[in-house]
């Protein structure tokens, strides 16, 4: 494999994630419920522009994006990640359930949609999706 | 006015919330339409301002005892005010992103904005008259009210 390889395709290697919601109980649920070993938490954001100035200073390998928030929205912030960092992987979880957001989401740059509300285990096969994607 | 089409858009929402979220289907029983004075408002308030093709608010509102139920359930262990009020604003804002899906784009949802514990906080359109959704989940009340053009 290639030393500049993205982390995401080697399926033993740690990856870094960032969780981003204005809604707190959200967070510490995607946190909490968080089954694969691979990932490990490293950053929380509350809206798009605190996950940007974030993942500037700390950059991570997955990201789980709402696309609700104040001050920045989600899809606008998708496009902004994608633009420091092509490789990154992005699952949006979202309320927003129409297909025009969820194809806008991708088309920014995002990975996976997984719709609200949602249980651990299809959390789980979204993000084991989006890592099984990029191998 | 609403439509019985979109009224099932808002309580299948409600149902899949509940059960989804809460691990525990709720009963949701028949809308209503207020035809006086402001609906039932509870302790914590999660309100949603529409705009777009359809104009208004969309509010959940619930008591302390019911949130502190559905906070449990969803594994959280910080029964708090401020969690509380977060939940009541996520079950707002997901029941309203999730109508999106028969809306369509055009139904354009505002951040939350949660009242706790003032009920004269919680305003809706004078022109408008609302509808209300009765929810029960495990012998609490709580209320979905849709309010829009």
């Amino acid at each position: 494999m290639p030393a500049t390889a993205p982390a995401s395709t080697d399926p033993n290697r740690k990856l870094t994630m960032m969780i981003c919601d204005d809604s707190n109980i959200i967070r510490r649920k995607i946190e909490r419920e968080l089954k694969i070993e691979r990932l490990e938490v490293t950053a929380t954001a509350a809206n798009g522009r605190i996950a940007v100035d974030t993942f500037r200073k700390q950059p991570v390998d997955v990201v789980t994006m709402d696309i609700t928030m104040p001050e920045m929205d989600g899809i606008e912030c998708v496009e902004k990640l994608v633009q420091l960092k092509p490789d990154v992987l992005i699952l949006v979880v979202s309320a927003l359930a129409d297909k025009a957001t969820a194809i806008e989401a991708l088309k920014r740059g995002a990975n996976g949609f997984l719709c609200k509300p949602f249980t651990d285990r299809q959390l789980t096969e979204a993000l084991t999706e989006l890592l099984r994607g990029a191998q | 006015m609403m439509s019985n089409l979109e009224l099932a858009t808002f309580v299948e929402g409600t149902t899949r919330y509940f059960e989804t979220a809460g691990n525990q289907p709720a009963t949701v029983g028949s809308p209503y339409l207020v035809n006086s004075g402001r609906p039932t408002v509870h302790e914590f308030t999660g309100m949603i301002n529409i705009a777009g093709k359809r104009r208004g608010v969309v509010y959940f509102t619930a008591s302390r005892p019911m949130l502190t139920v559905l906070l449990m359930r969803m594994g959280e262990t910080e029964l708090t005010e401020e969690n509380m009020a977060d939940l009541v604003g996520e079950v707002a804002n997901t029941i309203s992103g999730n109508a999106r899906r028969d809306f369509g784009k055009d139904f354009m949802i505002s951040v939350p904005q949660v009242v706790a514990g003032d009920p004269e906080r919680v305003t809706i359109p004078d022109n408008v008259r609302s509808f209300v959704i009765p929810i029960n989940w495990r012998s609490h009340a709580a209320q979905l009210v849709i309010c829009l053009e």
